[in-house]
């Protein structure tokens, strides 16, 4: 590809660390991904893999002093077609880019909306701070914005506090914060891992819309592949801290390279095999992710089926097994 | 189907109801919910938050009282026993909670986790306790090594497994599991699944198997018993009610459900609004004001169980109804 555009988010090589009681844990040690405008890029990882300690640290959100950048760099293209590296960014700085340029919802949206104001209230201040409004003028921008929501009667709910609302309705009205400064980068944290199928399906339903429409960039982080397979245009798979996989979803699903991709694949209770006594045995993952912090090799290599000593040994790196496809793993072409 | 027909059901429920606190704040929590769970049997509540899974998991194990309505457990209605008279049958009925974290007392050893039902029913002491423990911790996959050790040396899997040694130590005839794999992920997820197959295989106890998620159900339960604010909407054999649904909220139900297919068309979205609260469910069919076949007599009259053969039930009124989203 010539000319081709910057990607609006590229993450390359970064490394966080944090300083714990018992000496200092690099929880991200490998992550490379990038995220297109217009594009929907998930991150996929078992609980723990570094996918929540990722997106802080796009955000600048690392707990301080405790958590740092160590290595690598967060490349984001500003609106005015500016690109900044993130992670050398001050975190009085980050205040330019965070609510206007990049937004984030979170899996529990009760711990970021105040209990104490109407949600009409605290889109009204929201929108003031980014968009110079007046008083009157952002409170009905706020109205529009539940409307944009798809929440019904936005009028009336809007006069509603936090807790009346189901968490369907609270995962919309932070959705409804998150646009209310047009982001170009949307960072979507398990935002519907609380929630039930049936309205799960409607929240994807409407975070997709809202890509489409404002050409907005989303990084969307998911332990469900069935959500992956739903939401993403690009996947990127992560393990103990590292990417391991990354492609495009149809790719993915159909051309997993990397071995634990394919066994989280084979792992789902639909691909269950059905034994002779009538047990549906799932394919599980032998072990737990504990035992692969400290690999010195390839972190997968304890649990791995297809692991040989070299694997032990060695530090894979990302390869690119076409130039969309890119898999951390040597033994990529043997298997 | 494990079980001849003609042997009576290991417990039987028989318009189970359940409300908490009092009008204007009264919940309907579960509404006149009739089924069973035949020996050796793999029974599935499925439904999402609040539908009352939990409840009914609790109102048999008589952690709580039933506002009307019998359960039958081996013959004997149990809703109005004794906590005295109950005791003898506390240790048939055991459970399985979630929250491997929170479910296991963090100040106790694995051997006392374990030991203490031993304890509690009287069945082992001294070398024949050890032992019991050793071979408990073997048959769900950990070393007996590790009796010694504390549940935060343990991870998420491991700790279920802990929980299950626990609910075995007794023998019992039923098994309670409340959302057992919802806190793993599916890696171990699906270690945890397999254990259960397998002790199931191996002991042939029957199991109410309590889980929003589907796919799980499906798997690893012969019956499925689909319950929306309270109320069954379908009981069936779980491939029939997995494979082809009868009731429309089922079929919405797993048309909701994502899948790990790129290729599938993308976000059906079937079911519009907000479940209604508990606190005043609609009248008629509860499902009505979500309802896509919905008609005005479904305000009016709650649906009844109606038998479609092939061991279905559901509750809606219509029969005319041709499914034309594919699952
Ligand atoms: N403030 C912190 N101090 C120390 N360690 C932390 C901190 N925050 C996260 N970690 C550690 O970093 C690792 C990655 O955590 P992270 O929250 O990114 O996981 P995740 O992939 O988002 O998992 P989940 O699916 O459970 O949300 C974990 O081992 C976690 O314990
Ligand atoms: N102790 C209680 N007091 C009041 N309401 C309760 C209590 N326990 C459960 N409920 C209510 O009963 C309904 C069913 O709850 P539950 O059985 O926990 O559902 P599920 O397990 O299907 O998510 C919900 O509306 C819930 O809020
Ligand atoms: S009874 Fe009516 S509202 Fe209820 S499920 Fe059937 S068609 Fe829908
Ligand atoms: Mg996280
Ligand atoms: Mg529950």
């Amino acid at each position: 590809m010539a000319l081709a555009q910057a990607p609006l988010l590229e993450i390359d090589q970064l490394e966080v660390e944090f300083r714990t009681e018992t000496g200092p844990i690099v929880p991200v040690r490998g992550v490379s991904l990038r995220v297109d405008a217009g594009r929907t890029t998930a991150l996929v990882g078992e609980s723990g893999s570094g996918k929540s300690v990722t997106s802080l640290a796009i955000m600048g959100l690392l707990p301080r002093p405790f958590g740092r950048v160590l290595a690598g760099s967060i490349r984001f293209s500003r609106r005015n077609g500016e690109v900044v590296d993130l992670a050398t960014v001050p975190p009085r700085g980050m205040r330019a880019f965070r609510g206007s340029e990049i937004a984030m919802i979170f899996q529990e949206p009760m711990t970021s909306l105040n209990p104490v104001l109407t949600i009409g209230e605290q889109i009204a201040e929201q929108v003031r701070l980014h968009l110079r409004l007046g008083r009157e003028a952002a409170k009905s921008r706020a109205v529009d914005m539940l409307g944009l929501v798809e929440i019904p009667d936005a009028r009336r709910r809007a006069d509603e506090y936090p807790h009346q609302m189901s968490g369907g309705m609270r995962q919309r009205v932070m959705i409804a914060l998150a646009m209310s400064c047009s982001p170009r980068l949307l960072i979507a944290d398990e935002p519907t891992t609380a929630l039930d199928v049936t309205i799960q399906a409607e929240i994807l339903a409407l975070i997709d819309r809202l890509r489409r429409e404002n050409d907005m960039g989303v990084l969307f982080i998911t332990h469900n592949l069935g959500v992956v397979a739903e939401i993403a245009d690009v996947v990127t798979v992560m393990y103990a801290g590292e990417v391991v996989e990354t492609a495009g979803v149809r790719d993915l699903f159909h051309h997993p390279r990397h071995p634990y991709t394919r066994a989280l694949i084979s792992c789902l209770p639909e691909h269950a095999l059905r034994g002779e006594d009538g047990r549906r045995v799932v394919q599980a993952i032998p072990g737990s992710v504990a035992g692969s912090l400290d690999a010195p090799g390839c972190k997968f290599a304890p649990r791995c089926v297809h692991a040989v000593d070299a694997c032990q040994a060695a530090h894979p790196q990302l390869d690119a097994v076409e130039p969309t496809h890119f898999v951390r793993c040597d033994r990529w072409r043997a298997l | 189907m494990a079980g001849p027909m003609n042997e009576a059901p290991l417990v039987e429920m028989r318009a189970l109801t359940k409300h908490f606190g009092r009008p204007p704040m009264l919940v309907h929590a579960v509404e006149n919910v009739s089924f069973s769970v035949n020996r050796g049997e793999v029974v599935g509540l499925v439904g999402e938050s609040g539908s009352g899974k939990s409840t009914i998991g609790r109102l048999i194990l008589r952690a709580i009282d039933v506002t009307s309505g019998s359960i039958v457990f081996d013959g004997t209605p149990i809703e109005a026993m004794s906590q005295r008279a109950l005791r003898p049958l506390r240790r048939r009925m055991q459970m399985v909670f979630q929250d491997p974290y929170a479910s296991l007392n963090p100040r106790l050893r694995v051997s006392d986790i374990i030991g203490e039902a031993i304890d509690a029913h009287g069945l082992a002491r001294g070398a024949a306790r050890a032992a019991r423990i050793a071979e408990l911790l073997n048959i769900v996959g950990l070393e007996a090594g590790h009796a010694g050790r504390f549940p935060h040396e343990f991870s998420g899997g491991q700790r279920q497994r802990i929980g299950i040694a626990r609910a075995l130590a007794v023998e019992p005839d039923l098994i309670i599991a409340d959302e057992p794999v919802s806190a793993l992920d599916v890696s171990v997820q699906a270690q945890v699944l397999n254990l259960l197959q397998d002790l199931r295989l191996r002991f042939g106890m029957a199991m109410l198997f309590i889980s929003h998620d589907l796919d799980v159900i499906r798997l690893i339960c012969d019956r499925i018993v689909v319950l929306y604010l309270g109320r069954i909407m379908e009981i069936g054999p779980a491939e029939s009610v997995c494979g082809s649904p009868a009731h429309p909220y089922t079929q919405a139900l797993l048309a909701a459900v994502p899948r790990p297919d790129p290729d599938r068309p993308r976000i059906r979205r079937m079911l519009h609004g907000e479940i209604p609260s508990p606190l005043s469910p609609p009248s008629g069919c509860v499902f009505r004001t979500r309802c896509p076949y919905a008609l005005e007599a479904c305000a009016s009259a709650v649906p009844p169980l109606r038998d479609l053969g092939d061991g279905r039930v559901i509750a809606c009124v219509r029969d005319d109804i041709e499914f034309d989203v594919p699952v």
